[in-house]
C-alpha cells in the first residue's frame, strides 16, 4: 500500500470502525467481529508503513487545514511507529480479552463501551502519527474524552466520582499548562511542527525555556507525573479491558509519548541538554518513581496496585526524556513497549482472576495457583518483566536508562532506579507466591480437596497467553523497535 | 437595480412586514411571513458582505439626502459581518420558533409575538447598518423595546419582573448613550459617525467630549450586560421564551459589542479611547471580572438557562478582553467571538428549548437520565458544550487560541492563565449538565409521551447550528478571514 494513504487511514479505520460497531449493537456477535475486524485490519495499515520507515523515509499526510499555517497533519517517524505498532498491536489482543471478559462478567451497554473503544485507539493513532504538536493536542483531548464514558461506564456513584477526577486533571492539565505552552511555543517560534533538532533553538532565555518546558511536562496529565497522578488509580472502576489497554497502555503511554516527543522534536536533546533545564524535574520523575512504588505496597486491591506501579513506570520514560542523551532516550522508547506487555498481561490476569474467582483482594488470592494455573503463571513472567529480569523484554529498557543515567552523571538516578525494581519484586512478586505457595483463606473450601481448574473464558486465557509470550518474545527481539530508537538517536545508522 | 438598494431594504423589509404580522393573525401564517423575511433578511446580509468584501465599503445615502446632512448608511467589512450573524442567526431560530412557541404562548398571541419579533430583527440590523449615530439610537430603541415585550411573553409569571428590570436598566442605558450622543453633536454639530470622526480630534481634550465618553462606555456597557452591570441579563434569558432566549444570546449582545467597536475605534479613534482616556487597563480589569464572575457563578445554577445566561456574562468578557487588547489578534480574538459566541449560544440555548418542549422545567433535578429518552437534543447540548469550554475542532477553540495568543503577544502571562482558567470552570458546569442527562437515573415520569425526542422541526435547525460548530471550528478560515480583516480596518487610520 501506499505509505502516505496508509498514514491518512490509520486513524480513520477505527472511526468507521467506531461507526459500524454503534450500527451493529443489537447484534453482539456481529458488532464483536466488526471490532476484531477493525483491529485487524488497522494492524495490517500500521505494520505496512513499519519498513518504510525503517528505511528512513516519512509518510506523511494532511487531514485538513485548519488555523492559518497550523494544519492538522499527520507525518510517521520512529517514535511514532513505536507507539502506533504497540498500540494497534495490542488492541486486537485486547478486543479478544474483552469478548470473554464482557461477556463473562454480564456488563451493560455494551455497544457504548466497544464504540467509544474504537475512538480512543483512533485518537491514540492521530497522537501517535501527529506531525506537528497542535495535531498532538487535538488527538489528546480527543482520546481524553472518548476516554471518559470508558471510566463512568458503570454509572455508580463512584464511578461517577472517578470520572470527575478523570476529566478534570487530565482536562485541566491539557487546557491549563499545555495549551499555554503550545500558544507559547507558536508564538515564539511561528510553528509548531515536530523537527528533529527542535524549533526553539535561539529564541528564548533559558529561564523562559525552563518554565516552558516545565509547562509543558506537567500539562501531559496523562503521563501521571506526581501530583497529577490520581486519576489513574481513580480510572481504575473501569472494566479491566478498558484499565489494561487504555489506561496501561494507549492513554498512559500517549502521555509520556508526549512528553518524549517534545523533549526530542519541539526542544532538541542537545538545547535540553545544554541549558540544564531539565534538571529539577528529574527530582520530581525520580520521586514519583520511588513514592508510587511504595504506595503501591499498600494496596492490597489488584488492581489498585498495578495502578500505582503503572504511575511509578511511566516515569521511567519521563526520566528517559529528561536525562535528554541517546541512551535515555532509547531507554524511555523500548520502556513504552516493554511496559506495555507486561502491564497489559497483569490487567489481563487481574480481570481474569476477577470473572473466574470473583476476588479483587490480593489477601485472598492464596492457593489461586491450584484452580487457575495459566493465569497465574502469566502473572508471573509479566512481574518478571516489570521488575526488569531477564529473559524477559522490561530488562532492555531498564538496561539502557540505566546506562543514560551513567551517561549523564547522575549516580543518583541511577540508585532510584536501582531501588525501584527491589521495590517491584517486593510488590509484585508475593502475588503468584501467595497464589503458587500459599493457602486459601479460611471460610473456603480446603485446599487439600482438589478444586480442578477453573480458569477464565478461553477469551481471556488466549489473550493473556500471547501478550505473556510477547515478554519473552521481546527479550530475544528487541531490535525491531531498538533500531526505531536508533535512528532518531543516531540518524546515520539507518538501515 | 435592487443591488445599489441593499443597505435601505436591510431594514426596511422587516420594519414593513412587521405591521402586516399583525394584520394576519393567524399563527401558521404570522410565522410564515415572519421566516420568509428572516430568509430574505439573511440573503440582503450575504449580498452585502459578498460586495463588501470584493468591493470595499458601500456608503448609502438614504431617501438620496447626501451624508452628512442626510442619514447615511454605512458598510463596511466590520458590520457586513455583524449582518450576517445577526441575520443567519435569526433566520435559523425563526424556523426553531414554530413548534417551541406554540407550545409556550397562547394561540392568540402569536401574531403579537412574531411581530415584535420582526421588530427586533429590524432594530438589530438597523443599528449594525446604519452610519449615523442618532439613527444608531433609534434603532436601538427598536430593538431594546420589542425585546422587553418578547421577554415578558414568557410562560412563567416570573418573566414579567424580569422583563421590568430589563426596562429599567435598558432605558438608564439607552439615556446614557443619547446624553452622550449629545454631547458630542454639541461639540461637533454633526452626527455622521465618520463626520464625528473628522471633528472630534479638535475637540478632543474638551471635558465635554470627555464627559460624553464616560455616559458612552457605561450606556454601552449597560446594554451589554458587562460586569457589574449585568444584573438584568440572567433572569431576563431565564425567563424569555426559549426562541428568545437563542435569539437574544445570539444577536442582541453581540450588536451591542459592535456598538462598542464602533465607537472606540471608528468615531474617537483607538489613540483617544485607549491612550489619552487609558480606557484599555481599566476594560482588561472589568472583562477578566467578567469572566471569573460568569463562569463561577454559573457553576452554582440548578435552572440551565440561567447557567447559560452567567456563561454569557463571562463570555462577553472574553470579547471586550479581546477588543482591550488594541492589537491585530486581540482584535480579530473579540471579533471571531461574536461569530463564534452567536454559534455556540444559540446552539445550546436551542438545546435547552428542546429540552423544555418535553420538560416542566431544565432544572439539573428534571433533566436526569434525559440522555436515553432524548438522545439527539442531549448530543447536540454535549458538542455545543465542548465548544463553550473551548474543546479543539470546536468554534471555541478557535477563539481562545487567538485570545491566548494576543495576551501572550503582549508578554500578559496572568491574563493567559485566567483565559485559560476559566475555561476550566465552562468543564465544570458543563459537566454537571453532561453527568445528569447520562449518568443519574431517571426519576418515575408520569406519561409516556414525555419520553419522546423534540419535534423535527426543531431539532434541524438546532443540529443546523450544532455542525456549524464543528464546521467552522475544523476550517475557520472564513470567519477568520474576515475578523482580520475587519481588525486591521478598525485600527488604521482614517482616510
Amino acid at each position: 500500500m501506499n505509505p502516505d494513504l496508509a498514514v491518512l487511514l490509520a486513524p480513520v479505520i477505527p472511526a468507521i470502525g467506531a461507526v459500524l460497531i454503534g450500527f451493529t449493537g443489537s447484534r453482539p456477535n456481529v458488532r464483536e467481529a466488526m471490532t476484531l475486524a477493525t483491529g485487524g485490519v488497522l494492524f495490517g495499515v500500521v505494520l505496512s508503513l513499519y519498513p518504510a520507515v525503517a528505511a528512513g523515509s516519512r509518510p506523511a499526510a494532511i487531514l485538513f487545514a485548519s488555523l492559518p499555517g497550523l494544519p492538522i497533519a499527520l507525518e510517521v517517524e520512529p517514535l511514532g511507529m513505536l507507539f502506533g505498532l504497540v498500540a494497534s498491536g495490542l488492541w486486537i489482543v485486547t478486543s479478544v480479552y474483552s469478548i470473554g471478559y464482557m461477556r463473562g462478567h454480564h456488563e451493560p451497554n455494551q455497544t457504548r463501551f466497544y464504540v467509544c473503544f474504537a475512538i480512543a485507539i483512533s485518537s491514540a493513532m492521530g497522537v501517535a502519527f501527529a506531525a506537528n504538536m497542535f495535531t498532538l493536542f487535538v488527538f489528546y483531548e480527543v482520546l481524553t474524552l472518548s476516554t471518559y464514558p470508558l471510566v463512568t461506564h458503570s454509572g455508580t456513584e463512584e464511578a461517577k466520582r472517578a470520572g470527575r477526577l478523570y476529566l478534570g486533571i487530565l482536562l485541566g492539565t491539557s487546557i491549563g499548562l499545555q495549551l499555554l505552552a503550545i500558544v507559547w511555543t507558536w508564538s515564539l517560534a511561528g510553528t509548531l511542527d515536530f523537527v528533529p533538532g527542535g524549533i526553539l533553538t535561539d529564541v528564548a532565555s533559558p529561564l523562559v525555556l525552563g518554565i516552558l518546558f516545565a509547562l509543558y511536562v506537567f500539562g501531559m496529565g496523562k503521563a501521571a507525573l506526581m501530583p497529577f497522578h490520581r486519576w489513574l488509580p481513580a480510572a481504575m472502576v473501569a472494566p479491566t479491558p478498558v484499565s489494561a489497554l487504555l489506561h496501561a497502555v494507549a492513554v498512559v503511554k500517549a502521555g509520556v509519548f508526549a512528553i518524549l516527543k517534545v523533549a526530542i522534536y519541539i526542544f532538541g536533546l542537545d538545547l535540553l541538554s545544554a541549558s540544564g533545564i531539565t534538571h529539577w524535574l528529574t527530582y520530581v520523575a525520580a520521586a514519583t518513581i520511588l513514592i508510587a512504588s511504595i504506595v503501591a505496597m499498600t494496596r492490597d486491591n489488584l488492581k489498585a496496585r498495578l495502578a500505582y506501579s503503572t504511575i511509578s513506570q511511566l516515569s521511567y520514560v519521563v526520566l528517559g526524556a529528561l536525562l535528554a542523551n541517546a541512551w535515555g532516550v532509547v531507554g524511555g522508547g523500548l520502556q513504552i513497549v516493554m511496559h506495555a506487555f507486561a502491564k497489559i498481561t497483569l490487567f489481563f490476569c487481574a480481570g481474569a482472576i476477577m470473572v473466574a474467582a470473583h476476588k479483587t483482594e490480593i489477601s485472598e488470592m492464596g492457593g489461586l495457583g491450584r484452580t487457575m494455573p495459566i493465569t497465574m503463571f502469566a502473572f508471573l513472567i509479566g512481574s518478571l518483566s516489570i521488575i526488569g529480569l531477564p529473559p524477559m523484554g522490561g530488562m532492555w529498557s531498564k538496561w539502557y536508562l540505566a546506562v543514560g543515567t551513567v551517561e549523564a552523571h547522575q549516580f543518583l538516578l541511577l540508585g532510584v532506579l536501582m531501588a525501584s525494581s527491589l521495590f517491584n519484586v517486593a510488590y509484585l512478586l508475593p502475588i503468584p507466591v501467595r497464589a503458587f505457595f500459599g493457602a486459601p483463606p479460611a471460610g473456603e473450601k480446603d485446599a487439600r480437596t482438589p478444586a480442578g481448574i477453573r480458569e477464565a473464558p478461553m477469551f481471556c486465557l488466549i489473550a493473556l497467553s500471547v501478550t505473556a509470550l510477547g515478554c519473552v518474545w521481546l527479550f530475544f527481539n528487541p531490535d525491531p523497535f531498538y533500531s526505531l530508537m536508533n535512528q532518531i538517536v543516531a540518524p546515520e545508522n539507518a538501515r | 437595480m435592487i443591488g445599489a438598494h441593499l443597505p435601505a431594504l436591510q431594514v426596511v423589509v422587516p420594519l414593513i412586514a412587521a405591521p402586516v404580522c399583525v394584520l394576519l393573525r393567524r399563527p401558521r401564517l404570522a410565522w410564515g411571513l415572519a421566516t420568509l423575511i428572516n430568509w430574505i433578511c439573511f440573503g440582503v446580509a450575504t449580498a452585502l458582505l459578498a460586495r463588501v468584501l470584493t468591493e470595499g465599503s458601500i456608503s448609502y445615502p438614504l431617501g438620496g439626502w447626501a451624508a452628512p446632512w442626510g442619514i447615511e448608511y454605512r458598510v463596511d467589512v466590520v458590520n457586513a459581518f455583524v449582518l450576517v450573524i445577526v441575520a443567519g442567526v435569526s433566520a435559523l431560530v425563526v424556523l426553531f420558533a414554530r413548534a417551541s412557541v406554540e407550545k409556550e404562548i397562547p394561540a392568540e398571541r402569536i401574531y403579537l409575538f412574531y411581530t415584535l419579533w420582526l421588530l427586533c430583527v429590524t432594530g438589530l440590523l438597523g443599528m449594525a447598518v446604519t452610519g449615523d449615530a442618532f439613527n444608531l439610537f433609534v434603532f436601538l430603541e427598536i430593538s431594546s423595546l420589542s425585546s422587553y415585550a418578547l421577554i415578558s411573553l414568557g410562560p412563567e409569571r416570573r418573566a414579567l419582573t424580569a422583563a421590568y428590570r430589563y426596562l429599567v436598566m435598558g432605558t438608564i442605558g439607552a439615556t446614557f448613550i443619547l446624553i452622550g450622543i449629545g454631547l458630542l453633536y454639541m461639540m461637533t454639530g454633526t452626527l455622521n459617525m465618520m463626520d464625528l470622526a473628522r471633528h472630534l480630534p479638535a475637540v478632543a481634550g474638551t471635558r465635554t467630549v470627555i464627559v460624553a465618553f464616560g455616559f458612552l462606555t457605561v450606556g454601552i456597557s449597560l446594554k451589554i450586560a458587562l460586569f457589574p452591570l449585568h444584573s438584568w441579563l440572567p433572569n431576563a434569558y431565564t425567563y424569555a421564551p426559549s426562541a428568545v432566549s437563542a435569539l437574544l444570546a445570539a444577536t442582541a449582545t453581540k450588536v451591542g459589542v459592535y456598538m462598542l467597536l464602533r465607537f472606540f475605534f471608528t468615531i474617537v479613534g483607538p489613540y483617544f479611547s485607549f491612550e489619552v482616556m487609558a480606557e484599555g487597563g481599566l476594560l482588561i480589569a472589568i472583562a477578566l471580572l467578567a469572566t471569573v464572575f460568569g463562569s463561577v457563578v454559573a457553576i452554582f445554577q440548578d435552572n440551565i438557562k440561567s447557567m447559560l445566561a452567567y456563561s454569557s456574562i463571562a463570555q462577553i468578557g472574553y470579547m471586550v478582553l479581546g477588543i482591550s487588547l488594541v492589537s491585530v489578534t486581540g482584535l480579530t480574538a473579540g471579533i471571531v467571538h461574536l461569530f463564534n459566541h452567536a454559534l455556540i449560544k444559540a446552539g445550546l440555548f436551542m438545546a435547552v428549548g428542546c429540552l423544555a418542549f418535553r420538560l416542566r422545567a431544565v432544572t439539573l433535578q428534571e433533566i436526569a437520565g434525559i440522555g436515553r429518552y432524548m438522545p439527539w437534543t442531549m448530543a447536540a447540548f454535549v458538542v455545543g458544550g465542548l465548544s463553550l469550554i473551548g474543546v479543539p475542532l470546536t468554534v471555541g477553540f478557535i477563539s481562545k487560541w487567538y485570545l491566548v495568543l494576543g495576551a501572550l503577544e503582549r508578554s500578559w502571562w496572568p491574563v493567559a492563565g485566567i483565559i485559560l482558567f476559566t475555561s476550566l470552570l465552562a468543564v465544570v458546569y458543563i459537566w454537571r449538565v453532561v453527568e445528569a442527562a447520562y449518568f443519574r437515573t431517571a426519576p418515575n415520569r408520569g406519561h409516556p409521551t414525555r419520553f419522546q425526542e423534540a419535534p423535527w422541526s426543531m431539532l434541524v435547525p438546532t443540529w443546523v447550528v450544532i455542525l456549524a460548530n464543528v464546521y467552522f471550528g475544523i476550517s475557520p478560515s472564513f470567519p477568520i478571514d474576515i475578523a482580520q480583516r475587519a481588525a486591521q480596518a478598525l485600527l488604521s487610520p482614517l482616510p
